[in-house]
């Protein structure tokens, strides 16, 4: 299988997986207690008659249940994530204003957690039984414990109410004007507790998995033959051990990336980070049901890009993968 | 009693159950040690903890007392884990039983409907489904529930694939009893440690779930529960940390507790295993 028909494979699956969350969105708002118009309409329908009317209408809430889908259906696939009457922006707007945001944090949350992660690991398994290896496990177990939205807080009471080393909250310094590299500092400096607290569950996760894969590595038999034939030690943990073992660890961290975007609601709302995790958590109390369902596709959507994206650098940076589905 | 001895072995998880107990005697003792409604404002907001006896963990910003919160979010926590983990296992252990069992093409589209279901962000999907079904225990535990599934059937339908081949298995099929019957009564029994085992660890991230979704204003508005206790310190922060520090605390130990005792849970039902992982 060539990478081109690899590629048009997994888009198709995407774009199907896409589809039928948009079902889901659908289904969604019948599920909603009371009627459908309203649900679209949001807060802003609780008084205009006209306007449920105009929504029955456009979305053909009348018609029966299939021709209702299909009209759903077909908003999706031309972008039309619907319309949030109380911010009056289509919510495609809303969200891709938001979206650089949430990548920035997510992403640098993923490397953070991966680099951490397989290096602590990585540690513990080198030095399996010793004290160090009960620590990092120790740690990783506390890590897997504590509620992010909790350790978010903590965190800000110590590190930037207390200590004032780092930004309370928000995305950059307001009215501070910086450009260019001031800024790109800037925004750094107000990432680093956002990106922190949120890679720190995942940090837990990877560096159990790592070192799992690390034990599991080192009892092969081409470790055995790189020993006998006297190479040293620490070159066999490196070229042999740690290059196999951390294969499987990043598949599973690419299909786990996902769930980042999750926790990004809630780093955001404790950080005011200006993403589409905050921007779910204001739909959330302004019960902003159009916002809230676009931003469970658009979140959706980038899990699935994200899986792609992973396959096929696994692809390229792994010849002996063949992914098959 | 080689059970308990092997469970006994793992110092850790000796400490986690202890504290699981702890967690729930006060649970069970809420209405005993606190009957007045913890929404109750009984005192002056603000008062620190450790200071007044009346209130050990001190108040938080209407005056409600934080100890007598704490003890009834305890029930709530463990509770919601409790049963949305009960959920989780009444629809991925059929479903990966199923599929495991059949093969073939219901084996293709009930892993494509888990695939799925993996996709999506889990929790993005329990706000939504939170939200849209209106805040209430019942919404919570089905939300819960409903994004907790895909491993327990990616397990079960493993163990089962497994164990269909096995020669009492197919002695089944050969004296005729029934598919359902081979099911429940051949092969399912064989995959009960690795359910309880991960059905143990699931109630610690069922815990953390609903903490969650309260923090964020999602819980059931007449449960007090600890992650709204969390969220509702939240904008005091400086002046009243306690408010939002020892409900995070009391979620943290307990979903600690529960994985410490899940893994011990492990040692003692897969003894061959737990010897492999020194």
């Amino acid at each position: 299988m060539n990478l081109l028909q690899f590629l048009s494979g997994r888009l198709a699956k995407g774009v199907l997986t896409l589809i039928a969350i948009a079902v889901l969105n659908f289904f969604l708002i019948r599920a909603a207690p009371g009627d459908p118009a309203q649900v679209l309409a949001g807060e802003a329908g609780a008084a205009d008659a006209q306007l449920l009317e105009q929504l029955r209408e456009r979305f053909g809430l009348n018609e029966p249940l299939l021709t209702q889908l299909w009209i759903y259906l077909k908003g999706y696939l031309t972008f039309d994530l619907g319309f949030s009457y109380r911010q009056q922006q289509p919510v495609l707007t809303l969200v891709l204003d938001r979206l650089p945001a949430t990548l920035l944090l997510t992403g640098a949350a993923f490397v953070i957690s991966l680099v951490l992660g397989t290096a602590m690991g990585a540690l513990a398994a080198r030095r399996a039984g010793k004290w160090s290896d009960s620590l990092i496990t120790a740690l990783a177990l506390v890590f897997y414990a504590t509620p992010l939205f909790w350790v978010a807080l903590m965190s800000q009471i110590v590190f930037a109410l207390k200590l004032g080393i780092v930004p309370n909250v928000g995305y950059e310094t307001i009215g501070a004007g910086y450009t260019g590299f001031a800024r790109a500092l800037d925004i750094g400096r107000h990432l680093v507790l956002p990106a922190l607290t949120l890679g720190l569950f995942f940090t837990a996760l990877y560096a159990r998995m790592m070192r799992a894969s690390m034990l599991e590595v080192a009892g092969a038999d081409f470790v055995k033959t790189a020993r006998a034939k006297g190479v040293s030690p620490p070159r066999v943990w490196r070229r042999h051990v740690a290059r196999n073992a951390i294969l499987p660890v990043v598949t599973l961290a690419g299909l786990q990336a996902g769930q980042l975007v999750g926790g990004a609601v809630l780093t955001e709302t404790v950080f005011a980070w200006p993403g589409i995790g905050r921007l779910m958590f204001d739909a959330l109390v302004q019960r902003d049901y159009s916002v809230l369902l676009g931003v469970f596709f658009i979140s959706s959507a980038m899990v699935v890009g994200f899986n792609i994206l992973t396959d096929l650098v696994y692809r390229i940076a792994d010849p002996r993968i063949e992914a098959g589905a | 009693m080689n059970f308990l001895k092997r469970f006994c072995r793992n110092r850790g998880a000796v400490l986690g159950l202890v504290i699981l107990l702890a967690v729930v005697v006060f649970a069970l003792l809420a209405p005993t040690l606190y009957p007045q409604s913890p929404w109750r404002p009984v005192g002056r907001p603000f008062i620190a903890p450790f200071v007044m006896e009346r209130f050990p963990l001190g108040t938080d910003t209407l005056g409600r007392n934080l100890a007598a919160g704490l003890v009834h979010g305890a029930r709530v926590s463990l509770m919601i884990g409790v049963v949305s983990t009960l959920v989780a296992l009444l629809i991925g252990v059929p479903l990966g039983a199923i599929a495991g069992y059949a093969g073939g093409f219901v084996d293709d589209a009930l892993m494509r409907f888990t695939e799925f279901f993996q996709t999506i962000p889990s929790f993005a999907l329990a706000i939504v489904l939170v939200a849209i079904l209106q805040p209430q225990l019942g919404s919570i535990v089905l939300a819960i529930g409903v994004v907790s599934w895909p491993p327990v059937a990616r397990l079960v339908r493993g163990e089962v694939l497994s164990l269909r081949t096995r020669e009492y298995v197919q002695a089944a099929v050969t004296i005729g009893q029934s598919t359902p019957r081979i099911i429940f009564s051949q092969v399912l029994p064989n995959t009960i440690a690795p359910i309880i085992v991960m059905g143990s660890l699931m109630i610690g991230s069922a815990i953390l779930l609903e903490s969650s979704l309260s923090f964020l204003g999602l819980g059931d508005p007449n449960l007090m529960s600890w992650g709204y206790m969390v969220g509702a310190g939240r904008t005091r922060l400086l002046d009243a940390w306690w408010i939002s520090f020892f409900p995070g605390l009391a979620i943290f130990l307990t979903v600690l507790a529960l994985n410490l005792a899940g893994e011990g849970l492990n040692d003692a039902l897969n003894p061959r295993l737990a010897r492999g992982r020194e």
